[in-house]
């Protein structure tokens, strides 16, 4: 049910930021990590560069290389269906994975969820395509307010650690620095790699405090 | 963007999506285990989505502006707050700048 809303959701807000039904529903086939998609439909909506796109899209993916590394020992596969298992490695297939005590529960848990999430992700997201694509004027329904509150919820229930605290404010800071200097895309990617610096330069413990 | 460029966005994004998930999958798992890789990885994911939201509200193109759009950031904080889940969380936001916009403000 949240997958499908959300799915929904990310369908409009693409169509209005001008990609076709068929690239939105590539990006949900292919590409298929919510936050990267939305990422790459916010930053081509504020008019960014084909590579500012990509860029973020795919540092905000990287997260799910940790999760491939941590799901690959515990579901044990080869061939294609490896290929498979690292197309449906997502946040919600590896929370339900690595959730689980038993290993036959695990990868039922990381394939079912895995699947459902896809079929029903794809399915939404291309109803809220020919939805958004119908609506006409996006302004007048609020759906370019909708991109600001989505990716508030996407981050909030990381916001919890200190260190998350402190480097969301640098975001902020940094942002709102580069955007009257640096072409549409730029400004993200620039919080990007404060964070990074600060990822890298940060004593441990104070990742640690808050957790 | 053009047809042409928007599609190549959609696939190499798409193609570099794919291989950073398959990466996870055949690197061993020590690799990235550390405490450092993990924190960055964690904490880069949170500037991305804030300096979304931020871009999302409070710019137009490379200026910095306040319209409808802030009033429904705020709208979607107290949902989130309130442990709202995510759709009512973006209908409320939508519904609040398209209000006020219906208004003859932002």
């Amino acid at each position: 049910m949240a997958t499908g809303l959300y799915g929904i959701s990310f369908g409009a807000l693409s169509a209005v930021a001008g990609l076709s039904v068929g690239q939105t529903a590539t990006l949900s086939l292919l590409l298929f990590s919510g936050g990267s998609q939305f990422a790459l439909v916010g930053v081509v909506a504020a008019g960014g560069s084909p590579v500012a796109a990509v860029a973020t899209s795919t540092l905000l993916g990287a997260r799910n290389t940790l999760y491939g590394a941590v799901v690959a020992p515990l579901l044990g596969v080869r061939g294609w269906r490896r290929l498979a298992a690292a197309q449906l490695t997502i946040d919600e297939s590896t929370a339900v994975a690595v959730a689980q005590r038993e290993p036959a529960a695990t990868r039922a848990g990381f394939w079912v969820t895995g699947l459902g999430v896809f079929a029903l992700w794809n399915a939404f997201t291309l109803l809220g395509a020919l939805a958004g694509d119908a609506l006409g004027d996006p302004r007048a329904w609020g759906l370019d307010a909708a991109a600001g509150a989505a990716f508030l919820a996407l981050v909030w229930p990381r916001l919890a650690a200190r260190a998350a605290q402190v480097v969301a404010a640098l975001a902020v800071g940094v942002t709102i620095a580069l955007v009257p200097l640096t072409p549409p895309g730029v400004p993200v990617l620039g919080a990007a790699a404060a964070a990074i610096v600060a990822g890298l330069v940060a004593p441990s413990r104070a990742a640690e405090e808050g957790r | 963007m053009s047809a042409a460029v928007l599609w190549a966005t959609v696939l190499v994004a798409s193609l570099a999506s794919f291989a950073l998930k398959l990466a996870g999958h055949l690197v061993p798992e020590h690799w990235l285990a550390t405490d450092r890789v993990q924190r960055t990885s964690s904490l880069v994911t949170v500037a991305l989505l804030v300096s979304l939201v931020v871009v999302q509200t409070f710019t137009d193109g490379q200026a910095l502006s306040v319209d409808a759009r802030v009033p429904a950031l705020a709208v979607a904080a107290v949902a989130l707050a309130w442990r709202a889940p995510f759709v009512v969380v973006v209908v409320l936001a939508a519904a609040t700048a398209a209000g006020l916009r219906a208004l003859g403000w932002g």
